[in-house]
């Protein structure tokens, strides 16, 4: 298919792999984190990972939505849920994600909560026009991606006046992570080595390359934005190990067809005029980030969920056995959980990275059971 | 047509209410006017509470399915032909020759006699056009609320023609041959491009059809095929993954021969979703002893429903039972069941 089969095209792939190889020097390790699930999915579906030479190793970075959402957040939209005349509007892949007691929306919907799963926000919006008697929520996670469309939902509610429709705002920020992985004060990251980043792409389309100048800038790691197409992560991992082989440290971009280094004008514009940093942020696995996560801003206040029904945020643990909090760090492989697999598996999740096909056990479950390449990120095994 | 029941039904405006399942005048009408009317049979026409028949020698074939298909009408089909159509297929991977369907309606007050009768005249159409009639049915009506408009369950019989077919789940073998007998993934498509909230326009059509006379050909060809599945919920990948389970092997597939339309590729690639996890309506799987696959492949192509049929893969010894690819890319994956439902990607 045009546009599609130009970036699969096996003999291309076979010659990257040649010349990343040939490049990857032996007397050095190159640990490159793909920050997006989007990323993991692909490099796992097309098998790029098992034609990387052993110097080139992918890290998974914690770019999954609903990965990074802690129980916290999911116990608040399953309490909204569970409000008489509440109809919660959902993303499908959350719906399976346990909570608290392996809890979860599905199980809510089962037991009588109105939970309608949704492709996009336009979809809740609409739902709350034609049932003026339901309050209508709209569970708004996502990256940076998806921010710019529940923006425009709040602001068309706004204007038309809609009092039934508000948005449970979790949309969160990439930079912030990324820092965490670093070793930001206070993260719960910081325990790996990495040498360079594989950037978001659909990310990167809103935000641009440049909010990532600072992680070459200041921390000393290059970064290149790569789109999704088997034959773009590898020429991403290629430009990656000629930056590091030529002590280069830059923010290159290597998915230009999308990608402009201011990102996209109007859509930034959006977010900055329905949303606003919150101080703080838990997110899973990294800890509470300050300035990492968005919610909606006083002037829209009437449609924000979290004003409307003051529902408190409480931490919740994960699971004793998961791991996931380890994974989504870059730390684990999922095959180093004692759960992965055995407890827990797609059909029974008991992790949210088991249950997103973005997250990194989804991932490895359905493509990687066969490898034979499961190196510990720390290179020993 | 003239009414021997005093009220006409109104199919323009009409809606089905409670006294159309409860036993009385106005469900015999329906019954008379609708089913006995579009179905048009001797057997059904008896109007008795069962179909009484001759019974050719040899094994029998029963099976039966409820269809819940949401929306109801589709681009290439509707639940009525579907209802038709699937439950034929079931009986026909016996490698065996449908005989006679049953049919039984839960109508939901309040649905529309319109959409009722373009529905059951659908699938009288797939009926005749099949040769399998509908012989006898049943027809109940739920309360508002506790139905979706329509649900119809259908039962199939049939007969094996000679003892040698046993076609099955558990006898692949390692180093059978896997052939599949059209495009993969269009029935899906068809669905999603209709269904509310998810409206895309494409030129997709389901591939909903009745697959014995296809059948008939094949087993003629090759008495003796192995395994017969046609690929409904979960796809290809769910009926590999099954039949890898229930014979205990693995299966080695080769990605670039799956046949699958550009347009279905295109749907899915923007969806984020795979063809091969997708319904399949007039589709089936055979495997066989290589010996026979060239003669069965040369069958399948000679059915104006096996056209694009090919051997997509071959039985491997493995103790996993996966099922294993070769990508169009150069790797190998697991190829593995759809988990859940098939949904699109959030970002």
């Amino acid at each position: 298919m045009k546009y599609i089969d130009e970036f699969r095209d096996g003999d291309v792939a076979r010659r990257l792999a040649a010349q990343i190889a040939k490049e990857a020097r032996g007397a050095r390790r190159y640990r490159l984190m793909e920050f997006c699930g989007g990323h993991t999915h692909a490099l796992w579906r097309y098998g790029i990972v098992e034609m990387l030479p052993p110097e080139v190793e992918m890290i998974h970075g914690p770019g999954c939505p609903v990965c990074v959402l802690p129980i916290g957040r999911l116990e608040q939209a399953i309490a909204l849920a569970r409000t008489p005349g509440v109809t919660l509007c959902t993303f499908g892949d959350m719906v399976r994600v346990p909570a608290r007691d392996r809890r979860s929306l599905l199980k809510a919907k089962a037991e009588g909560a109105d939970i309608r799963i949704v492709y996009g926000s336009a979809d809740a919006l609409r739902l709350a026009r034609e049932s003026p008697a339901r309050e209508v929520v709209f569970f708004a996670i996502g990256f940076e991606t998806t921010t710019p469309a529940t923006a425009v939902v709040v602001k068309q509610a706004a204007e038309e006046g809609i009092k039934n429709f508000s948005v449970l705002a979790s949309h969160v920020l990439t930079p912030s992570a990324m820092l965490a992985i670093l070793g930001a004060p206070g993260a719960a990251g910081g325990g790996i080595q990495v040498d360079g980043f594989v950037g978001p792409g659909h990310v990167s389309t809103i935000i641009g390359s440049q909010p990532y100048e600072r992680f070459a800038r200041d921390y000393g790691k290059p970064v290149v934005v790569a789109g999704f197409e088997p034959l773009d992560l590898m020429q991403s991992i290629l430009m990656l190990v000629r930056q590091l082989n030529e002590g280069r440290c830059e923010v290159e971009n290597e998915y230009k067809r999308a990608v402009v280094r201011g990102g996209n004008a109007r859509a930034i514009a959006l977010v900055e005029e329905v949303f606003e940093l919150r101080p703080s942020f838990e997110w899973r696995g990294l800890g509470s980030l300050p300035d990492s996560a968005l919610r909606v801003r006083e002037r829209y206040a009437a449609w924000d969920a979290e004003r409307r029904w003051s529902i408190p945020y409480e931490a919740v643990a994960d699971h004793p056995a998961c791991a996931c909090g380890e994974i989504l760090r870059g730390e684990k492989r999922p095959t180093d959980c004692k759960i992965f697999g055995t407890a827990c598996t797609p059909e029974s999740p008991v992790g949210s990275c088991m249950v997103s096909p973005e997250g990194s056990c989804a991932a490895y479950y359905a493509y990687g059971r066969l490898s034979k390449r499961r190196p510990r990120p720390d290179g020993e095994g | 047509m003239a009414s021997s029941w005093g009220r006409r039904l109104d199919w323009d405006t009409g809606r089905v209410d409670m006294t159309h399942g409860a036993g009385g005048r106005a469900m015999a009408q329906l019954v008379d006017e609708l089913f006995v009317a579009a179905f048009d049979n001797p057997l059904l026409a008896k109007k008795n509470d069962q179909a009484v028949f001759e019974v050719p020698a040899g094994r029998m074939v029963l099976t039966t399915d409820g269809y819940v298909v949401s929306p109801l009408f589709f681009p290439g089909g509707d639940i009525g032909s579907l209802a038709v159509h699937g439950t034929i297929n079931d009986v026909a991977m016996a490698g065996a020759r449908p005989l006679y369907l049953s049919a039984s309606f839960i109508l939901e007050e309040g649905f529309p006699l319109r959409d009722l009768r373009r529905i059951v005249e659908s699938m009288a159409r797939a009926s005749r056009e099949a040769g399998v009639p509908i012989v006898t049915g049943d027809t109940k009506v739920v309360e508002k609320g506790k139905g979706d408009g329509v649900f119809i369950s259908t039962t199939g019989v049939g007969v094996v023609p000679a003892p040698v077919v046993t076609p099955s789940g558990e006898r692949a073998r390692p180093g059978d041959v896997v052939l599949v007998s059209g495009t993969m993934g269009d029935h899906g498509v068809a669905i999603l491009s209709s269904r509310e909230g998810l409206a895309f326009e494409t030129s997709v059509r389901s591939d909903s059809a009745a697959l014995h006379r296809l059948v008939a050909r094949m087993v003629e060809a090759v008495p003796d095929i192995h395994v017969l599945r046609d690929p409904t919920r979960g796809g290809l990948s769910a009926t590999l993954n099954e039949i890898a389970q229930q014979s205990r092997v693995g299966m080695l597939i080769d990605e670039p021969r799956i046949p699958v339309l550009r347009e279905v590729t295109a749907a899915c690639e923007l969806l984020g979703l795979d063809p091969l996890q997708l319904a399949n309506e007039g589709k089936l799987v055979a495997i066989t002893d290589r010996r026979h696959a060239d003669r069965l492949l040369e069958a399948m192509r000679a059915d104006p429903l096996g056209t694009d049929a090919t051997i997509i893969g071959t039985i491997t010894e493995d103790e996993h039972h996966f099922v294993q690819m070769e990508t169009a890319f150069g790797g190998r994956r697991i190829l593995d069941w759809l988990v859940g439902e098939a949904l699109p990607r959030i970002c």
